[in-house]
């Protein structure tokens, strides 16, 4: 391994799980160091660090926690554990392998906030990983690193697994909290922002489970190592996941700013496709950070000059937070990349997208609820093969009137939803054109008569069943009837 | 599809479904600690409450509105908004089968049309031996071991079509490896 595991290093190691493993490999030190300073110079230690957030915003965590108001008796702190993203796998990992890191980080950040609860907020789906964190909790309660007076500090936190039951949207924030409470997972409207109503209408930081298993390493091994770590801008490691058609699909360890060419093909990453195959599509940053096209195309002839209106290899985007979004990708997201190979159809892979999205909007905001199912059924409709060129259009023009980004909705999971959809109309619009000419002529028409066979005697125009002009044959017989005159 | 359609202002009191028992009543009595408000423990209700009656039934539901101290319309809120939860009877395991796009790309489609031949149910239905209930969902984050199929509380990894037999031959498919946690029961 050239990158040294640091997040990952107890994967595959049996026995791993236990609280006496982890301690013998220097468990529980960052927490104690942790508990020997004051909660406010853990927040600006965090803040040096540039600690940004692992769940795919970005956000300094430190920052974060510089936003709860300073005089506060009840303080939440909610870890995210609802790891919904496909395909995304890096958390179930961590906490399969290495449990007790996640809780020293929580234990950590919940000093630092001043948390007086801490809440799991773990996916239903998680099963195994639920029974393995709650052997953790119950060894670190009964080892003194939760309940009263943890290590003799006199800070008192509880720690409490919550279990989901099944929803995407829970993994946003107020999602999340919402959900915890005993409602709907439905997304509030910020502001207020959790910092200062949250959970129970308290204080509440919501983190992702990688963030806060960075914090032990932060601690013990200091912030200057933390630092020389990675690019300007987005420091530390991060688990990388890759899945889809390659040869070592998994989750692995490397500093931010690694390329996408690199997490496919790199022998310590997915190490090449199978069978040879080319790559013609990669979404390196989780499915709603969008898709770049993959090296089945020619490479960009001018190297150091990004042309993304011309069908050019992309794979050389950056993994972090900021290359990610000069190819016009939402973010770095969670850095799980899914390869899709040559053999794949394009259509399969819009229609896929399109009824994630479909399933999990919440249906709190009318674009989203809408826009979502809209984009389905014309996905549908398109590899059934009763596609129309402006099709494409109309779901490019579906993609910016939705989300937060026109500041139209709630949550962040409509720009989600937009952004696959639209990357992939734009970078492969030519292999859509090229399905959609080559449909049997008619065949819109006898979709739409499939659906709705009064349109059997309507004029179709534009793919649309329309009402016949007066003085027409069909006019006459249908219409003149049916207004009764 | 198996959707119901059913009026929950006037259901006869034998149509109600099963009830929960003092014994699992008391078991979500124990999560009330855990939060400020009680209403906050029901999703921990309604796991143990389909664990131990295999759906959430009408009963239930107002059964747990009484305990929660919450109109009875708020649980059926929370049922019907996650699809973990089944307002129907289902079978004895429950086959979930990923359908996300990266087991879509390695073959959950040919999986499904597998285990839908074999078993002769569709999505959300149940064997007449009551054995097996089946339900696709989206990502279940184990797309290193593309395509996945969980079995009741177990994950089966890199599931082909003609592994199938051999999992459902196997009587315990449903065991994890590992000590389970009594706080919830195996479903």
């Amino acid at each position: 391994m050239p990158y040294e595991k640091i997040l990952t290093r107890n994967v595959g190691v049996p026995g791993s799980t236990s609280l006496k493993a982890y301690q013998a490999a220097g468990g529980y030190e960052g927490a104690r160091k942790a508990l020997a300073m004051k909660p406010d110079e853990l927040v600006e230690l965090v803040k040096k660090a540039n600690l940004r957030g692992r769940g795919g915003a970005g956000f300094p965590a430190g920052v974060k926690w510089s936003f709860l108001p300073p005089n506060r008796d009840v303080t939440y702190l909610c870890v995210n554990a609802d790891e919904s993203e496909p395909p995304t796998f890096c958390n179930r990992v961590l906490m399969e392998s290495d449990p007790h890191m996640l809780l020293e980080g929580i234990l950590i950040a919940g000093y630092a906030t001043r948390t007086t609860i801490a809440y799991i907020y773990m996916r239903g789906e998680f099963t195994e990983q639920f029974h393995i964190m709650q052997r953790a909790v119950d060894e670190a309660y009964a080892a003194g690193y939760f309940g009263r007076n943890v290590l003799g500090s006199g800070y008192d936190i509880e720690c409490y697994i919550h279990r989901g039951a099944g929803a995407y949207v829970c993994g946003e924030e107020t999602g999340l909290i919402e959900s915890l409470e005993g409602k709907r997972g439905w997304p509030r409207i910020k502001p207020p922002f959790p910092a200062v109503e949250g959970l129970f209408r308290k204080p509440t930081v919501v983190n992702n489970v990688e963030t806060l298993a960075c914090l032990p390493h932060i601690l013990t091994r200091g912030v200057d190592w933390w630092l020389a770590l990675g690019p300007k801008g987005s420091h530390g490691t991060k688990m990388y996941c890759v899945s889809g058609p390659v040869k070592r699909p998994g989750c692995y360890e490397a500093p931010l700013g690694i390329s996408t060419r690199e997490l496919i093909y790199g022998p310590d990453f997915g190490g090449g496709m199978r069978d040879g195959m080319k790559v013609k599509a990669c979404s390196p940053g989780g499915l709603s950070m969008g898709f770049l096209r993959g090296d089945l195309f020619p490479k960009n002839p001018s190297a150091d000059k990004l042309d993304l209106a011309q069908d050019y290899d992309e794979l050389d985007c950056k993994l972090d937070f900021d290359d990610t979004r000069r190819y016009g990708l939402l973010g770095l997201g969670t850095a799980a990349a899914v390869v899709v190979g040559e053999d794949t159809d394009i259509r399969d892979v819009l229609v896929n997208v399109a009824r994630f999205y479909a399933h999990e909007s919440c249906g709190q905001c009318t674009q989203c609820r809408e826009g979502t199912g809209w984009m389905y059924k014309i996905a549908q409709r398109i590899r059934a093969g009763a596609g129309r060129r402006y099709d494409l259009d109309l779901l490019a023009e579906i993609t910016t009137n939705m989300g937060m980004m026109p500041g139209l909705s709630i949550c962040g999971l409509p720009d989600g939803a937009a952004w696959p959809i639209r990357t992939l109309v734009q970078r492969f619009r030519r292999e859509f054109e090229r399905h959609i000419d080559a449909q049997a002529p008619g065949a819109v028409e006898q979709a739409i008569r499939r659906v709705n066979p009064a349109a059997y005697e309507l004029p179709i125009v534009q793919g649309r069943a329309v009402a016949p002009e007066r003085g027409s044959m069909s006019y006459e017989h249908e219409w003149s009837n049916a207004a009764g005159t | 599809m198996s959707w119901q359609a059913v009026d929950r202002t006037r259901v006869p009191e034998e149509q109600l479904g099963p009830g929960l028992s003092e014994a699992v009543k008391e078991k979500i009595r124990a999560f009330f600690s855990r939060y400020p408000t009680k209403q906050a423990a029901v999703l921990p209700a309604l796991h143990i409450a389909q664990d131990a009656l295999g759906y959430v039934s009408l009963r239930a539901m107002k059964e747990l509105a009484e305990l929660l101290e919450i109109p009875p319309s708020k649980v059926m809120d929370v049922v019907t908004f996650y699809t973990h939860f089944w307002t129907h009877p289902k079978g004895r395991k429950t086959l979930l089968l990923c359908r996300s796009i990266s087991c879509e790309l390695l073959g959950a489609g040919k999986l499904k049309d597998a285990i839908r031949q074999r078993l002769g149910i569709g999505e959300h239905e149940t064997t007449p031996d009551g054995e097996y209930s089946f339900m696709t969902e989206e990502c279940l984050a184990a797309c290193d071991h593309a395509p996945c199929l969980m079995v009741n509380e177990k994950m089966h990894k890199c599931v082909r079509p003609e592994d199938l037999e051999r999992i459902l031959a196997d009587a315990d498919n449903d065991r994890l490896d590992i000590p389970r946690s009594d706080l919830f029961d195996a479903p």
